[in-house]
């Protein structure tokens, strides 16, 4: 393999996911050694198609050493081993190189054991599915031989599938069982209890038919049961899972890495969770501060945006505080730790989100109240038809034959999958609009939505400003100087005026500007006061100015350029009856522009984080649902607390983790999510009307004492089928 | 009807067989990487010359 597979920069060849080439810090510390080999798990953002997978591949294993690199487009893990020392940020720089988002992955205790969950409840699924085949094979042999077969071999294939059943009813029915009794002991019933109840009455009544010699056992009926049962509660456990891989995937992103200054002077690479308070801390230009810290070494520009909201950078020095999320820009500082990487400022919003999701689990899902109305509703039904049956003089023995008959014949399936087939097949169409669901049941928070707060800065707008205004010739200039920055505005003077030479002895001051030589005359581009106005004209927006030595300065204005659907997208929702607020921490000037521009009447500018909660609790205690829609490390607080939440891919790894949704492409994804949940609702609705509709056709054939074996085969399988088969007619369609 | 004495365990056998592939592919993660294997297929391990 040569270089030549190194195609330049333009990450997924299928267009799907835009390049990116963010590269979290050093990685080292992430890797792992086994049996001589180096193993490090990379988390590639932005993988989406079999061209990425030997695109990422066959340039890792082009590095010298690799000895295995696999790429799972699955969940976006790449796993690498190779000989030798070091390597681990030259590997992941080759993929960022590529145009791939890369970050190192370590799984935590929380991740490991839902998927051995989830990998429990697969086994079960299967082992359940061979032992439904094997008596199917039985039963159906019985019914065929009904009238026919003698009662000796119809006890036999009775006993054998009792044989086959009870085994199984132990291994696979264990996930109700288990989760039956904890919640039995607590005096309170769960959707385990009925399921649990039936399973043990089927197998009973079944073992002293078949011990009697009787004509009917309910061996199939029980292990079908639970076959359909564990389908629904493995799509659940799955979901579940994806939507706490995503969290985690985010999570990891902040596994950054530190540099952390010895008290000999020297700089160590460590993990952001091991610096512990008062420690010294050198972030370098361009890299995020992973904690809180008190300047005590150099001055720089900071890009605040992800914290605070600002889209303009602010000038720090020492003693002062900088958090969690901040970029720096220009120089080298270093500070004091204030205190570990989960007392920081993300911590603290960490701690908001909790509380957000606490409050979320309380929201009750329409299968809950489903379920609430179902158990009694059953279990009063068999009770009666037992009492029913014994009062018109029928033995004890029948009389418990149809109340089990009935309790089998109700028993949940149709209810156990009518919302989890419906919420994955509608996250799998979201995910293929660039919509990433962090949860199942937030469809149903989706769909109630009717108010709708956005944040400015990277939401609404692209969060990087635009040149408004351009001379020709001085912006090629002011670009010589440009070009050495990192600053926002100089980046969008390069990005105007495209390549091009850089000035000589280039120095930038922090705050002020950047001053540099061009054909032996000095130019200097920065604030007013960086050239020598003292008081500066009235601005409506970010501006530079531009000096030589000699001419009077010239003014480069700035504007936040909208997102391109912004418009499209906002008319939309109004159109559905939303009403639509915005709710920023930038400046007054920046936000009303913005709103006036989107006609939005309801706009609040200079908000703290604590204050855009603020806001969404009263909008809570109004009565109104609102969706929130925000990006930055200021929005957490309010995304968790709203009643449900969307950020886009590029925001803040917490905001990300503090959604319900996480979007790309643009706010018309919005759009896409308010339809797909609506539409899931009906058909979950649909389902439920389905799954009465079945119990009203099957209870009274239940209760007269109608029901066989072979009648509740039919009914259990046919009424499950046609809840999955109505929650697939969402995979099509229109949106 | 003596025929199924053999019947009976060969097709509990047959299924057990089954369900030992099962098992071993769920424990092998086989399932680890649904979409990736779909375009893995597709990619070309020759070189251009």
């Amino acid at each position: 393999m040569t270089e030549a597979v190194l195609l330049p920069g333009d990450g997924c060849p299928s267009g799907l996911e835009p390049p990116a080439t963010s590269l979290a810090g050093d990685l080292s510390a992430f890797v792992r050694k086994k049996g001589g080999l180096n193993t490090l798990t990379l988390s590639v953002r932005g993988a989406k198609c079999g061209g990425c997978i030997s695109k990422i591949e066959s340039a890792v294993m082009a590095y010298s050493g690799v000895e295995q690199a696999r790429m799972n487009l699955s969940n976006g893990k790449l796993a690498v081993a190779w000989k030798g020392e070091g390597g681990a940020n030259q590997i992941a720089e080759r993929v960022a190189n590529l145009g791939y988002g890369v970050s190192a992955f370590s799984e935590d205790a929380s991740a490991k054991s839902a998927k051995s969950e989830e990998r429990a409840l697969l086994l079960s699924m299967g082992v359940a599915a061979f032992a439904l085949a094997n008596i199917m094979l039985l039963s159906v042999s019985v019914w065929g031989g009904h009238g026919e077969m003698g009662a000796q071999t119809r006890t036999a294939l009775h006993a054998i599938s009792g044989l086959i059943a009870l085994p199984v009813l132990l291994f696979s029915g264990r996930h109700f069982f288990r989760s039956a009794f904890a919640v039995l002991r607590h005096g309170q019933a769960n959707m385990d209890v009925p399921i649990s109840l039936a399973l043990t009455l089927a197998f009973g009544v079944s073992v002293w038919e078949t011990a009697t010699g009787g004509d009917h056992a309910y061996f199939d009926a029980s292990v079908m049961l639970l076959f359909f049962l564990l389908i629904g509660r493995f799509l659940d456990a799955r979901l579940r899972r994806q939507a706490h891989a995503a969290a985690h995937d985010l999570a990891a992103l902040q596994n950054r890495s530190v540099n952390r200054v010895t008290s000999h002077g020297q700089v160590e690479t460590v993990r952001a969770d091991q610096v512990r308070q008062g420690d010294a801390i050198l972030v370098a230009a361009g890299e995020r501060a992973a904690i809180d810290m008190k300047l005590f070494d150099g001055a720089s520009g900071v890009d605040e945006s992800l914290v605070t909201g600002e889209s303009l950078p602010r000038a720090v020095q020492l003693g002062e505080t900088i958090y969690a999320g901040t970029l720096n820009l220009d120089h080298p500082i270093q500070g004091r730790a204030l205190g570990e990487a989960s007392d920081s400022l993300l911590a603290d919003i960490a701690r908001m989100l909790e509380a957000g999701e606490q409050k979320r689990a309380r929201y009750r899902q329409i299968a809950d109240k489903a379920v609430a109305l179902y158990v009694p509703f059953v279990h009063t039904t068999a009770a009666l038809a037992l009492i029913a049956w014994l009062l018109i003089g029928a033995s004890v023995h029948q009389a418990i034959l149809v109340a089990v008959a009935t309790l089998i014949i109700t028993c949940p399936c149709a209810l156990a999958l009518a919302a989890p087939v419906a919420q994955v097949v509608a996250s799998g169409r979201l995910f293929k609009r660039g919509v990433f669901l962090r949860s199942g049941d937030a469809l149903e928070r989706f769909a109630e939505i009717d108010h709708v707060v956005l944040d400015k800065t990277g939401t609404l707008t692209l969060g990087t400003p635009k040149l408004a205004s351009v001379h020709g010739d001085d912006l090629a200039l002011a670009a010589e100087l440009a070009r050495a920055s990192r600053h926002p505005l100089s980046r969008a003077i390069v990005a105007a005026a495209g390549p091009g030479p850089l000035a000589a002895q280039v120095e930038e001051t922090p705050g002020l500007g950047i001053e540099g030589w061009i054909d032996g005359q000095r130019y200097r581009l920065g604030s007013a006061v960086w050239v020598g106005l003292e008081t500066p004209p009235e601005s409506s927006g970010p501006s530079l100015w531009f000096a030589s030595d000699e001419g009077a300065p010239i003014q480069f204005r700035f504007e936040d350029q909208l997102q391109s659907d912004a418009r499209e997208t906002l008319s939309a929702l109004r159109q559905r009856g939303l009403s639509i607020e915005i709710l920023s921490g930038d400046t007054e000037q920046a936000v009303k522009a913005t709103a006036e521009d989107l006609e939005i009447t309801e706009w609040r500018a200079r908000v703290s984080p604590g204050g855009k909660a603020e806001r969404l609790k009263t909008l809570a205690a109004a009565g109104k649902k609102v969706l929130m829609v925000g990006d930055g490390l200021n929005d957490a607080g309010a995304l968790a607390i709203a009643h449900a939440s969307m950020a886009p891919g590029g925001a803040m790894d917490v905001s990300q983790s503090a959604s319900d949704a996480v979007y790309s492409g643009g706010l018309a994804a919005i759009k896409s999510v308010l339809n797909n949940s609506q539409r899931t609702r009906w058909v979950m609705l649909q389902n439920f009307g389905l799954a009465a509709a079945y119990n009203c056709i099957a209870v009274p054939i239940a209760v007269t004492g109608n029901v066989t074996p072979l009648i509740a085969a039919i009914a259990m399988s046919a009424s499950s089928l046609i809840v999955t088969l109505n929650a697939l007619r969402l995979k099509g369609g229109a949106e | 009807m003596n025929i199924i004495v053999y019947l009976i365990p060969v097709a509990l056998g047959l299924g057990l067989l089954g369900l030992g592939a099962f098992l071993w592919s769920v424990n092998t993660d086989q399932y680890d990487d649904l979409d990736g294997a779909a375009h893995r297929i597709l990619n070309d391990d020759d070189k251009p010359l």
